[in-house]
């Protein structure tokens, strides 16, 4: 655990360093199928990746830019720069990682948090993993934890292949295509058959390299009756040019298993982060998303559940903080195949200084799905009268017994509720801060403690300098 | 009569440019307990809320010192620091935010000092298990799915742990049942003999007035103050309601 619990005056500029771009190999901006093949060869990639990633860039020229959302023009694709990568390849061990990643990390506490709570940590420092180590216990257990290109050629490569963007495939939307065509980066994480890891693996994502995106891809399966708490943060400082982050998670939750996928998000405020998370659920399994996103320009983020198994059930808690010239789209997808399926979709919204914040939820019932349960409730908290929010869920229940519940609440911080606060000596900033993260409490319940204290950092900070 | 603690000076009142207190003083001495009566509407509980500064209210002119210095201007949570309270005629709910930690940041932002958790949850429970407030309530959002009586008591809580020079205690006693007006009354006793604090009542009952000693009552009628005079005045409106002073209106 990070001890910041005694912060008094947050200081955004941990995240806002900017590493010089020394030693790097970064590729021609742009998507053609040479720059492709190029990434490819750099990567290594097994034949049947290398031709998987040009049908993708093929899909991507194909598919049309989404229209329904936030605007992405300020996108140039052309522009983008698709994989950037230090000449020093990875390590798994702190002392052989370049000084200044070295302590680019060391300033967002990932080390300490490994030292004292993780079970494992990834790095990833623009496109590739700078650092991956798990703890030897964990290891012991069978637990496999490593960066996905060598596991693509390891003892795992039958089971990637399987089970690679099979969840979501790259004719899903254009991004997702893209991230097919030119992914590089993230984690393989499998837990045996009834392995309980009882400590969380992290993987933390920096983006440094100006005008150049993201695309890692993460790929959990936790086999049957195992579980699995997994973390993901990620940060970038701040350039003036438009930075895309395109991820992709993939999560397999066999039967009986328990996955719980915790994301703290806080891009900086020139990402377009068009990420796209699913999980498929066996029979009796769990899976819970914590999802915190306050970061980014411009979000479309949607992580998708499909209940296949019977009995299996998810919960999404999540929470979207919206400020200053910030568009974000978020919100959760179920699907429920199975009978007695059961999911419940719990979203709070925060938007100010114009910030717009859109929920946008889809619940679909197949017919087959007998007796199933679906309830979402969403919250929104504006805190001026220049910024929106918005709700658009979505519904569609093919079966005649299920149990379906909506509500949406919009509100306001109350004047009153700021005058009792400070009534009793508290000032007025603090007294919002206090409404805005109690407002956000149910959510910063649910992170590791480390992160709870990080997300109301992050509050506070967004709070800070906001009474007009 | 020693220096006040309070003192106001002929102050008007305003909400959304309509004037509703006019020309209101009064001296309140370290110590001393006195009572704000009058009938429903007459102006009290605004009065309680312009001395704490609530920015819905304009005092248009006058002004008010406290200890001596002119206050007329300063926000509540200043107000507060320099030893003044009130409590909430309607506690506000603040989803999230747990009783135990609000007291907590809001008794290290009147001192300025950290205080020591073990410490302070120990004085916490000593004063909860006096108003027979169910401990599982620090845990709780702050007055989030308390019965009005829950409220009422948390208030006197805050009080007894901030230990403010002055607190004004806006009808603390209306809507509650026979036991919780024994504990507030209780409460208000304690906070009287612990830290010798000065009290403002505003009430249009007298039940919680039974037990304790009262230096000056003030009648208000509406929204001027049409009478004052020493705790008996209290026992008399119990006998006779506010007739005689309704006609005393301001002309």
């Amino acid at each position: 655990m990070r001890e910041k619990s005694q912060v008094d005056s947050i200081d955004r500029s941990v995240y806002d360093i900017r590493d010089a771009e020394r030693d790097n190999w970064r590729i021609t901006a742009g998507l053609t199928p040479d720059i492709i093949n190029q990434i490819s060869d750099e990567k290594n990639d097994p034949d049947w990746m290398r031709e998987f990633r040009l049908q993708c860039l093929e899909i991507y020229h194909r598919l049309r830019v989404p229209d329904w959302g936030p605007s992405i023009d300020g996108l140039d694709m052309d522009n983008i720069v698709t994989y950037v990568r230090r000449d020093k390849r990875m390590s798994n061990t702190w002392e052989d990682v370049p000084e200044d990643i070295k302590d680019t990390f060391e300033r967002l506490g990932i080390p300490q948090a490994e030292r004292k709570s993780l079970a494992g940590v990834g790095a990833q420092y623009d496109s590739e993993l700078v650092y991956h180590n798990v703890k030897a216990e964990v290891a012991a257990q069978g637990v496999i934890y490593s960066d996905l290109e060598s596991a693509l050629r390891g003892e795992y490569a039958d089971m990637i292949r399987a089970h690679f963007m099979k969840l979501v495939p790259p004719t899903d939307h254009k991004f997702a295509a893209l991230h097919g065509a030119v992914w590089s980066g993230g984690s393989f994480v499998y837990v045996p058959k009834g392995v309980e890891v009882s400590i969380p693996l992290q993987s933390y994502f920096r983006l440094n390299a100006k005008g150049a995106g993201q695309f890692e891809h993460t790929l959990i399966i936790v086999d049957e009756g195992a579980s699995l708490h997994f973390i993901e943060g990620c940060s970038a400082p701040k350039y003036n040019v438009a930075n895309l982050h395109a991820g992709c998670v993939e999560l397999f939750v066999e039967k009986n298993a328990t996955l719980r996928y915790s994301t703290i998000e806080n891009w900086s405020k020139n990402m377009y982060n068009l990420n796209t998370k699913r999980a498929v659920i066996g029979e009796n399994a769990r899976m819970e998303w914590v999802s915190g996103s306050f970061g980014s320009h411009v979000s479309y983020l949607y992580p998708m559940t499909i209940l296949k198994g019977d009995r299996a059930q998810m919960e999404f808690t999540g929470i979207t903080f919206a400020g200053r010239e910030q568009n974000l789209d978020t919100g959760a997808k179920v699907v429920h195949l199975g009978s007695d399926t059961s999911s419940y979709i719990g979203t709070k919204s925060i938007s100010k200084d114009g910030g717009v914040s859109t929920f946008r939820s889809s619940v679909v019932v197949d017919q087959k799905a007998r007796r199933a349960k679906a309830a979402v409730s969403c919250q929104s908290l504006m805190l001026d009268d220049i910024s929106r929010s918005d709700t658009i869920p979505a519904m569609d229940i093919r079966a005649g017994d299920a149990d379906i519940g909506h509500e949406a609440q919009i509100g306001r911080i109350s004047d009153e509720a700021v005058f009792y606060l400070m009534s009793r000596g508290i000032s007025e900033e603090d007294a919002r801060a206090m409404i805005v993260s109690g407002f956000a409490d149910n959510v910063s319940k649910e992170l590791p403690l480390e992160y709870a204290v990080e997300m109301n950092n992050l509050i506070r900070l967004e709070m800070k300098g906001s009474i007009g | 009569m020693s220096t006040p603690l309070l003192s106001v000076h002929h102050i008007d009142v305003a909400v959304e440019n309509k004037r509703i207190l006019h020309d209101i003083s009064l001296d309140i001495a370290p110590g001393e307990t006195h009572v704000l009566m009058g009938p429903n509407g007459a102006g009290k509980s605004t009065l309680g809320y312009a001395l704490m500064g609530s920015p819905r209210y304009t005092i248009s002119g006058g002004d008010i010192l406290f200890k001596n210095e002119d206050i007329t201007e300063e926000t509540p949570d200043k107000r507060a620091k320099r030893g003044m309270f009130l409590s909430f005629q309607e506690p506000l709910e603040v989803p999230g935010l747990s009783l135990e930690s609000f007291l907590r940041s809001a008794i290290s932002e009147r001192t300025g000092e950290k205080i020591r958790p073990w410490e302070f949850c120990k004085q916490m429970k000593k004063v909860m298990e006096l108003l027979e407030i169910s401990p599982e309530k620090a845990e709780r959002g702050l007055n989030v799915g308390f019965s009005g009586g829950e409220k009422k008591k948390a208030e006197i809580l805050q009080m007894l742990l901030f230990r403010p020079d002055l607190a004004i205690l806006d009808e603390t006693d209306s809507g509650l049942d026979v036991d919780a007006v024994r504990l507030v009354a209780e409460g208000i006793r304690t906070y009287q003999q612990e830290t010798g604090g000065a009290l403002l009542i505003i009430t249009h009952s007298t039940r919680i007035l039974e037990p304790l000693h009262i230096d000056r009552t003030h009648i208000m009628v509406d929204g001027a103050l049409v009478y004052q005079g020493d705790g008996s005045l209290v026992d008399r409106i119990n006998r006779e309601g506010y007739d005689e002073f309704i006609s005393m209106k301001r002309a």
